[in-house]
C-alpha cells in the first residue's frame, strides 16, 4: 500500500462503487518490540465504510472481552463523522497484518487508537463536505457536516452521506485535517451503551465457544500433569469404545479425543490411560521455587535506576527493611480456552476469542509449515480474557489435532485444563530497604525485585534486567526521595508465565506502596501525608492521591476494628489512588469501601471506565483475599473454582470512583484500577490490626 | 443411543444422546441453544445455570434423564420477552463486561423472583454470591438487585 508522508496515513479506497472506504494508518508502538529491534511500521487501521444508505461500518481490530473497545474505538470515529450514534455498525477483524498491531493487551486499546481513529473520521467528514460542495458548486467553506448530512449554509440544504459517498471516493483524500477541540465533543465523554450488552444478556453473543462450524466434531486433550513432561505411551482402547468417539491422536502436548459432542470428547480424554514421562521437573513443589527466588533475598541485584547516593551512611536514621511475596495466579477466565480449527488442502482456517489473532496466524502458519497468507484466524468475543488469550498453544493444539485427523474440529479446555495447563502471573519476591531522617524525611528507598520475567521466558532469554519487564510498576517513581536504588534479579522458572491483568503491576506497587506505608510509619507521619509530601506539587498523582483522600474523609475516625489504607500509581500513562476501608473482626476480613480516584487523560466512555475500574477492584480483590496457585510434582494442583476461588457478590466492596477532568493525552483503563488495590487494603488492614500484610493471599490466623 | 424427548423452551426437542450426557451439552451442542455457557463443569460457578419447571438449576450437574418431563427454560427462552425487568435493568445499569457469566447471573435472579416476590435483597444476594463473575461486574449486580427487589434493606 502506497504510504503517506505524515504522522498518520490515510488512503482511500473505492469499494465496488458503493462506498467509502477508509483506512488510517499509524506506527505501530513499541511495546511488544524485542530490545534492540529497528522500529517497525505496522499498518494499524481501522476501516471505515460509508454505504449508500448511509450506514457507517467500523471494523475493530482490537479483540472484545468486556472492557468495551468494539464501542469505544467506533465512538472516536463516529465523534469527528459528524454521524449519530444510530447508524454506526460494528465488524470484527479477522487477524491480519494489515491491520497493524492487532495486540489487545496493555491497556492499549484506546491509547493507540486514539489520533488515528479520529483521523479517519474526520478525514471522511472533510471529503463528504467536499463531495457535496462540489455537488452543490459552492466552496466548502459555505458547507459543515452535522449528523449524517452535509449541510449548505447559504440555504440549508441537506444531504445525507449516503448519497455523496460515490462522489467522495473520487477525491483527493485531505492532508492536514481539523480535530475538534475537546469542548466540541458530543460523543466522546458520553455514556454511550455498549454495543454487544443485548445480545450478550438474551444468550445471541458468540464467544469463542459459541461458535459452530458445520461439518465440525470435538475435541479434548489429557496433557501431562507435570509441566514440561510428555506421553511415553498410550492405551486408547477405553476411549475408543465410548460411543461416539471418532479419533484418538498423539499430539506435542498430549493425547486428543476427537467426537461427536463435547462431553463424550471429555469422557474419551478422561478414559485415556496414558503413561507419562513426567519430564525435567517433576520434582519442583511452590517451596522449592519460593525458596529458590529467597535465595537472592541477601544479593544486590542488578541495577534498575539509581538516584542519588543509596550507598551512602545512613546509619543515623530510622532504617527498615522488608520482603513481600506473591505467589503464581491463575487468570481464569469463565469462559475456558477454545479454538476451532480446520487445515485442509495447505490452508487453515481458525476461530479463537484470541487477544494475538496476527500471533496465532503465524505460529499456526509455521508450525504447519504453510504460508501465513493461508491461514485465517477468525475472532471472537472472549468470555474474559485477562492476558490468558494472548497466548497461542490452544490455536496450535487444534490445528494440530485438525491436520492428524483430518476434520474440522472445536478443541475446549476442561475447567481443569485451564486452571492446570494454563499460563500464569509469576510469583515473585521482594526485598525493601528504607530510611528517614530525624525529621521524619524519608531519604532512603530500595526495592530489589525477584521474579521470572515474562519476556524472557516467552521471547528472548537472555534479557538484560534493566531492559526486562519486571521493573514494571517500580521505576520512575514520582517520590522525591533522594536516594533511590531499584534493582532486580531475573530468576527462571519451568511455569510458564505471562501478562495477567496489569502484568507487573500486580506484584511491584502492592510492595512499593505498602513499604511506603511501613515507612510512612517509621517517621510518625500520617500514611497519606507522607506519600503527598512527597510529591512534586505539580503531580497528576499526588492530585489524585489528595482527591481521593478528600472522597473517602481520610480523616474520620473508624470504630476499634476497622481500618482505612491508602496507595496511589502510575500505570499505563494513567494515574490512580485508592482508598480502602476494612474491618477486621475474629480474624475475618472484610473490605468495605473502595475509593477510587482516576486521572486516564480525556476519558471517552465513562460509564466502561468505571465499570472497568469497577471490575479491577473485584479482579485484584480475589487475588489479595484467596486466589493462589500452588505447584506440586511439577505441575498445578488447583483445578476448578472450588481449590482456586474467586471473589463473590457478597465480597465485593462498596466502590466509589471519581474520574479527573482534564485533556491530557489519553491513558490506560483496564488494567489501571488494579494497581492500588492490593496496598490500599494490606495498609488498611495495618491501620485496623497493626498486622502488616507482607505476603498474599492474606492470612490473618 | 437411547432418544430423548425434553421440553425446551415451550418445545419438545427429540434428541439422541447416552444417558450421562450433562442438560448443559444437550443444550450447547445437541440444540444449538448457545446461551448457557461451560465454565466449572461441576455445579461451581453457576454459569450454565437455567430453569426447571421454574427453578434455578445447575445444567453442567443434570444428566439427560433427570430432566425427561421437565419444563427446561434457557435464557433464550426467557429472552422471549426482551421486556422482562431484567433484561431491561441489565441495559440501564450496563451490567455485563465480558458478558459470559450473565445469562447465568441473569437465570438465577429471575427464578429467585419468579418463586418469591416476597423474597428479601439479602436473600436474594445470599443466592447471587453463588454465580461466580470474573470480571467482577458485582458491584452493577448489586445495583440491579437493589432496583429489581422490593424487599428488604
Amino acid at each position: 500500500m502506497r504510504k503517506q508522508s505524515r504522522r498518520e496515513f490515510i488512503k482511500v479506497f473505492t469499494l465496488s462503487g458503493t462506498g467509502l472506504f477508509l483506512a488510517a494508518y499509524t506506527p505501530m508502538n513499541a511495546f511488544f518490540n524485542k530490545p534492540g529491534d529497528e522500529p517497525k511500521i505496522f499498518s494499524p487501521s481501522v476501516y471505515l465504510k460509508i454505504d449508500n444508505n448511509g450506514i457507517v461500518t467500523v471494523t475493530v481490530h482490537r479483540t472484545e472481552m468486556g472492557q468495551g473497545v468494539r464501542t469505544a474505538l467506533p465512538m472516536l470515529v463516529a465523534e469527528e463523522l459528524e454521524v449519530d450514534w444510530k447508524n454506526i455498525r460494528v465488524e470484527q477483524a479477522d487477524g491480519h497484518p494489515k491491520f497493524g498491531n492487532q495486540q489487545t493487551g496493555g491497556s492499549q486499546s484506546i491509547r493507540r487508537t486514539y489520533d488515528p481513529f479520529r483521523v479517519a473520521g474526520a478525514a471522511a467528514r472533510e471529503m463528504l463536505i467536499s463531495a457535496a460542495a462540489l455537488k452543490w458548486g459552492v466552496d466548502v467553506k459555505n458547507c459543515y457536516a452535522e449528523k449524517g448530512f452535509v449541510i449548505n449554509k447559504s440555504n440549508g440544504k441537506k444531504l445525507g452521506y449516503g448519497e455523496l459517498v460515490d462522489e467522495a471516493a473520487k477525491l483527493p483524500v485531505p492532508e492536514n485535517v481539523p480535530l475538534k477541540d475537546p469542548k466540541d465533543f458530543k460523543i466522546i465523554g458520553q455514556r454511550i451503551h455498549i454495543m454487544d450488552t443485548p445480545d450478550k444478556i438474551y444468550g445471541k453473543a458468540k464467544f469463542g465457544i459459541d461458535v459452530v462450524v458445520p461439518g465440525m466434531l470435538y475435541a479434548a486433550v489429557q496433557r501431562c500433569p507435570a509441566i514440561g513432561g510428555s506421553v511415553k505411551s498410550f492405551d486408547d482402547s477405553k476411549t475408543r469404545k465410548i460411543n461416539g468417539v471418532v479419533d484418538v491422536v498423539k499430539i506435542s502436548r498430549g493425547v486428543a479425543v476427537v467426537a461427536n459432542s463435547t462431553w463424550v470428547s471429555f469422557k474419551g480424554k478422561d478414559a485415556l490411560e496414558i503413561e507419562w514421562d513426567l519430564g525435567p521437573n517433576a520434582n519442583i513443589n511452590s517451596e522449592d521455587i519460593r525458596k529458590n527466588l529467597q535465595s537472592f533475598l541477601n544479593e544486590a541485584g542488578s541495577d534498575i535506576q539509581i538516584i542519588g547516593n543509596p550507598e551512602s551512611d545512613f546509619s543515623n536514621n530510622t532504617n527498615i527493611e522488608a520482603v513481600y511475596e506473591v505467589p503464581f495466579l491463575a487468570h481464569a477466565a469463565m469462559e475456558p480456552m477454545v479454538c476451532i480449527a480446520e487445515v485442509k488442502n495447505g490452508k487453515a482456517e481458525l476461530w479463537a476469542h484470541s487477544q494475538n489473532p496476527q500471533g496465532l496466524r503465524s505460529d499456526v502458519a509455521r508450525a504447519l509449515g504453510f504460508n501465513e497468507d493461508d491461514v485465517t484466524v477468525h475472532v471472537t468475543l472472549a468470555g474474559g480474557a485477562f492476558g490468558r488469550k494472548h497466548t497461542n498453544e490452544y490455536g496450535l493444539e487444534a490445528a494440530e489435532i485438525s491436520k492428524a485427523t483430518g476434520k474440522i474440529v472445536k478443541l475446549t479446555w476442561t475447567r481443569e485444563d485451564d486452571m492446570k495447563h494454563g499460563v500464569f502471573r509469576p510469583a515473585s519476591m521482594h526485598k525493601l530497604k528504607g530510611s528517614v531522617d530525624k525529621d521524619g524525611k524519608a531519604v532512603l528507598f530500595s526495592h530489589h525485585v525477584i521474579a521470572e520475567s515474562i519476556t524472557a521466558q516467552r521471547f528472548y532469554r537472555p534479557i538484560p534486567v534493566k531492559d526486562s519487564d519486571i521493573k514494571e510498576g517500580t521505576i520512575n517513581l514520582e517520590y522525591n526521595i533522594p536516594n533511590m536504588k531499584i534493582t532486580g534479579t531475573i530468576v527462571p522458572t519451568h511455569v510458564p508465565v505471562t501478562w495477567y491483568r496489569s502484568v507487573y503491576h500486580n506484584q511491584n506497587p502492592y510492595a512499593v506502596e505498602s513499604f511506603l506505608d511501613e515507612m510512612a510509619y517509621a517517621a510518625k507521619k500520617d500514611t497519606f501525608e507522607f506519600r503527598r509530601d512527597l510529591l512534586p506539587d505539580d503531580s497528576r498523582l499526588k492530585a489524585v492521591l489528595i482527591k481521593a483522600a478528600e472522597k473517602a474523609g481520610w480523616y474520620n475516625k473508624l470504630e476499634k476494628g476497622r481500618g482505612k489504607g491508602i496507595a496511589c500509581a502510575e500505570c499505563y500513562d494513567s494515574f490512580i489512588a485508592q482508598v480502602a476501608e476494612v474491618t477486621v473482626k475474629d480474624n475475618k476480613l472484610k473490605v468495605d469501601r473502595i475509593v477510587c480516584v482516576l486521572d486516564c487523560g480525556i476519558v471517552v466512555n465513562p460509564d466502561s471506565v468505571e465499570a472497568q475500574l469497577e471490575g479491577a477492584i473485584g479482579f485484584a480483590l480475589s487475588a489479595v483475599l484467596k486466589s493462589k496457585i500452588t505447584i506440586n510434582n511439577g505441575g498445578v494442583v488447583e483445578s476448578n473454582y472450588d481449590d482456586y476461588e474467586i471473589l463473590t457478590l457478597d465480597e465485593m466492596p462498596k466502590v466509589e470512583i471519581e474520574l479527573m477532568k482534564n485533556t491530557y493525552k489519553v491513558g490506560g483503563v483496564g488494567e489501571t484500577g488494579i494497581a492500588a488495590l492490593a496496598p490500599a487494603v494490606c495498609n488498611a488492614i495495618f491501620a485496623a490490626t497493626g498486622k502488616r500484610v507482607r505476603k498474599l493471599p492474606v492470612e490473618l490466623s | 443411543m437411547p432418544e430423548y424427548s425434553l421440553k425446551v423452551n415451550g418445545k419438545e426437542r427429540k434428541i439422541n444422546v447416552d444417558e450421562d450426557t450433562p442438560l448443559l451439552w444437550v443444550l450447547r451442542d445437541t440444540l444449538g441453544l448457545t446461551g448457557t455457557k461451560y465454565s466449572c463443569g461441576e455445579g461451581i460457578c453457576g454459569t450454565c445455570t437455567v430453569h426447571i419447571n421454574g427453578k434455578a438449576e445447575r445444567s453442567c450437574t443434570l444428566s439427560v434423564q433427570d430432566v425427561v418431563g421437565d419444563e427446561i427454560t434457557t435464557i433464550e427462552g426467557l429472552a422471549e420477552n426482551p421486556d422482562h425487568p431484567i433484561f431491561k435493568t441489565w441495559i440501564d445499569l450496563e451490567v455485563s463486561q465480558c458478558g459470559y457469566c450473565q445469562p447465568g447471573q441473569i437465570m438465577t435472579l429471575a427464578a429467585l423472583l419468579n418463586e418469591n416476590p416476597n423474597i428479601t435483597k439479602e436473600e436474594v444476594k445470599e443466592t447471587m454470591s453463588t454465580v461466580l463473575c470474573r470480571c467482577a461486574t458485582y458491584a452493577r449486580i448489586d445495583k440491579a438487585i437493589d432496583k429489581l427487589v422490593e424487599g428488604g434493606k
